[in-house]
């Protein structure tokens, strides 16, 4: 039988996904329409003998999460576990903390994901992958192909090109390596809590020669990049599956939930068609991939597409124009506002004529292996221009142009903003 | 009577709008700049008016001759083929002004106000100097000349040119009265009328000045141009309301041309002129704009504060604001937003232009 295992992280990762994370935890963040974990657990639940799926963090229990895991495990007729760790461990850390639960029912294998990635999760070809590569109880990393600039910025794999082995890891280095990339899913197997053991071990003997420091050197923090990848480098244990670069995306700040979820929409045209909207008698025009929340109310001039997403109770006045956008839950657009490249907090309102844009920093098109850039939120002292984002309960009045500017939650604008964060 | 314009050249200032018509035609509240001078001067008596240009315009001429015979009167076009200042072109005229003893008017192109030329006239033939100038008040006198002179009477006793410390608030309004024999006082060559014509008259107790009452721009950027236009709205609205178009979807002082057609749930004004033939589709929010002939407004777009050139087009969700300046024939594509942009004729805009500055 197989398992699944979600790295979450916690509240103090995940800051550039702010303002938008102080209303909910990152993993839960709609993309395409549904929360980011919904992918993946819908992903995994799809592979057959999977028998249970656990999520390891550092989040408080919150209301939230509890009700997700709660909707999700009904749903997907599967068992989904929180485990929460007790401080940040690191992504083996968790893992070699819970190996216990994880190893319970004697899995032959089981997946880890990282919650803040987008994919078409090819889990199943995965496995058929592993039994063909190497040993028996071999393990395997995803991996896709970047460009040799953005290739740094990822954890670059060496592959031997026949036998698909990785003979050499190196996270973020600051020479170019490889243009092979880690896409932070893996499929192991139980035998990788050996490795952890011998780390976790290793780190305890250096900790009781050295000065006792701050919180990252505990031994229990273990990271799998650095520490455990870079180990198995080379040993014929470690072999990469290579998927196309265009179905795969980090999600690390909220421009890039934008660009995920255009990934998500077009993977909808196979994986649930019933998601996007279509163009129908008396309804909005669409165009191009749009998720549109069963409980919203649109007008029908209003334009919605391509790449956006329309979440509960949403209201859309007339002549209303959306791009490149996620609206959530509960936020009024009145009428012949427009909003590009920009995401609309919860319960917030958009005045009459108003215009919110955003500067989308999407890949450049025309190389098929760039990824989203991880762009610092400051440049020469000045704001860089990026998606607008209102967090929940913004208000912004008619006639106004809210520019490449990011808005705190529960504010009350009076005019235009251009390049600013409005605290 | 006879009245001399100072037409002058190329326009560049209300760029790019006079790339494609002389600047006496541009329209300026659905009429040509010109014709707002000449039928006030036709008004107060004159009969032949004088263009003082230096660059022909075979686009001129032709309108001109039309203009002759719709108001019964003589237009001359004056051409300096080499520059000669703000005094020379009267004396290249001097045939065409001298004819016979009455005093002629003078004034420079640019000027929108409601014209005085009657007034001018009793005020001239009472004080019976050889000149009359126009002055008016302005809130910031260090960009112009400024006028000193008596309070009661007005006789002039002299100017100075953009001063640094504050002498007086009345300026130079553009505006002048003169009998002919002051045109003896200027050679044909390059002379400027404030510096070296005005000074000796002044001086010789021939210059007067009247104050104009009401309001008064020079409309020669388009900056100043749209302020002039509220300000000639405003005048209409007190002296022919009717011609402002009124009702629900109208703010404040709207002037639109009947050929125009405007859409559903628009909302236009305070202070926007729209000319023939122009077209606003539905859900549109217009203020503070001058939208000229044929020009096309698509809808949900918002614009304020914006020049729309001849025949031009406005893209669906369009924003501009910030004196943007469409020339003619101008295509913005839909959902762009154009902050401040200067559009050289026939371009296509397919980018935003968040920060002012000019399309070539």
């Amino acid at each position: 039988m197989l398992k699944a295992v979600i790295l979450i992280g916690g509240p103090q990762k995940g800051t550039r996904f702010r303002p938008l994370s102080f209303e909910v935890p990152k993993p839960l963040f709609p993309v395409a329409g549904v929360p980011m974990l919904q992918h993946h657990i819908e992903a995994c639940a799809k592979v057959p003998n999977m028998k249970e799926i656990l999520l390891i963090g550092f989040y408080q229990p919150n209301e939230e999460l509890t009700r997700f895991l709660v909707n999700a495990q009904q749903e997907f007729k599967i068992p989904i576990r929180y485990l929460q760790e007790y401080s940040a461990l690191g992504t083996g850390g968790g893992l070699y903390h819970f190996r216990d639960q994880i190893v319970s029912g004697s899995p032959e294998a089981f997946f880890v994901l990282n919650a803040d990635v987008c994919s078409a999760f090819p889990l199943v070809e995965m496995l058929s992958f592993q039994k063909e590569h190497g040993e028996e109880n071999s393990f395997v990393i995803l991996g896709t192909t970047s460009n040799r600039k953005q290739s740094m910025n990822y954890g670059c794999i060496v592959e031997n090109e026949k036998t698909n082995e990785v003979l050499h890891y190196v996270e973020k280095p600051s020479t170019f390596v490889s243009d092979i990339i880690n896409c932070g899913i893996y499929l192991f197997n139980p035998d990788i809590f050996q490795h952890i053991g011998s780390v976790f071990q290793k780190n305890q003997q250096d900790m009781l020669l050295e000065e006792p420091t701050n919180g990252w050197h505990r031994a229990e923090a273990i990271r799998l990049e650095q520490d455990i990848f870079t180990a198995l480098a080379g040993q014929g244990k470690l072999y990469v599956y290579k998927t196309h670069s265009f179905s795969w995306s980090q999600i690390k700040s909220a421009g890039s939930a934008i660009y995920a979820s255009r990934l998500y929409l077009n993977q909808y045209h196979t994986t649930h068609p019933e998601r996007l909207a279509s163009n129908k008698e008396g309804g909005p025009t669409i165009r191009g991939n749009v998720y549109i929340h069963p409980t919203a109310n649109i007008d029908p001039t209003a334009m919605l597409g391509p790449n956006v997403s329309i979440g509960t109770g949403v209201t859309i006045g007339a002549g209303v124009r959306v791009r490149e956008s996620i609206i959530l839950h509960g936020a009024t657009l009145q009428d012949h506002c427009c909003v590009l490249n920009s995401i609309v907090g919860w319960d917030s309102t958009i005045g009459k004529w108003a215009r919110v844009e955003g500067t989308p920093s999407d890949p450049n098109p025309n190389d098929p292996y760039a990824k989203i850039d991880s762009e610092t939120l400051f440049r020469e002292g000045k704001l860089t221009p990026s998606i607008t984002i209102l967090g929940c309960n913004v208000t912004i009045p008619s006639e106004v142009i809210i520019l490449n500017s990011i808005v705190l939650p529960h504010k009350d604008l009076n005019r235009s903003f251009k390049n600013q964060i409005i605290l | 009577m006879k009245a001399l314009i100072l037409v002058g050249g190329y326009g560049t200032r209300l760029r790019p709008l006079t790339l494609s018509v002389p600047k006496p035609l541009v329209d300026f509240c659905n009429k040509p700049i010109l014709l707002h001078q000449v039928e006030a001067l036709v008004k107060a008596g004159v009969d032949h008016v004088v263009l003082a240009v230096s660059y022909m315009s075979e686009l001129l001429e032709r309108e001109m001759r039309v203009q002759e015979e719709r108001l019964g009167i003589r237009i001359s076009l004056s051409h300096e083929t080499e520059p000669l200042g703000t005094a020379g072109p009267l004396a290249l005229a001097r045939e065409l002004l001298n004819v016979d003893n009455e005093p002629f008017f003078v004034l420079n192109s640019d000027v929108i106000c409601d014209f005085p030329f009657r007034d001018m006239l009793q005020f001239h033939r009472n004080h019976g100097r050889e000149g009359t100038i126009v002055v008016t008040r302005v809130e910031e006198p260090s960009k112009y000349g400024v006028v000193v002179f008596e309070a009661d009477s007005g006789k002039i006793h002299r100017f100075v040119e953009k001063p640094q410390v504050f002498v007086s608030n009345k300026i130079n309004a553009g505006m002048y009265i003169f009998n002919p024999s002051m045109l003896s006082r200027i050679e044909l060559r390059p002379t400027s009328i404030e510096k070296e014509i005005f000074p000796v008259m002044a001086e010789q107790g021939h210059l007067y000045s009247m104050e104009l009452q009401g309001f008064w721009m020079d409309i020669g950027q388009p900056k100043d141009f749209l302020t002039g236009m509220c300000m000639y709205l405003q005048s209409v609205r007190q002296h022919a309301p009717d011609r402002l178009r009124t009702g629900p979807g109208f703010l404040g002082n709207v002037l639109v041309d009947p050929t125009a057609q405007i859409g559903e749930n628009c909302t236009i004004g305070p202070n926007v002129s729209i000319g023939a033939g122009v077209v606003v589709e539905d859900g549109v929010r217009i203020k503070r704009c001058t939208v000229m002939k044929g020009a096309r407004v698509r809808s949900h777009s918002w614009l304020e504060s914006c020049i729309v050139g001849w025949s031009s087009s406005v893209g669906q969700w369009v924003r501009m604001e910030n004196v943007t300046v469409l020339g003619e024939d101008v295509i913005v594509n839909d959902e762009l937003y154009l902050n401040g942009a200067n559009v050289l004729p026939h371009k296509s805009i397919n980018e935003s232009v968040p920060e002012p500055r000019i399309i070539m």
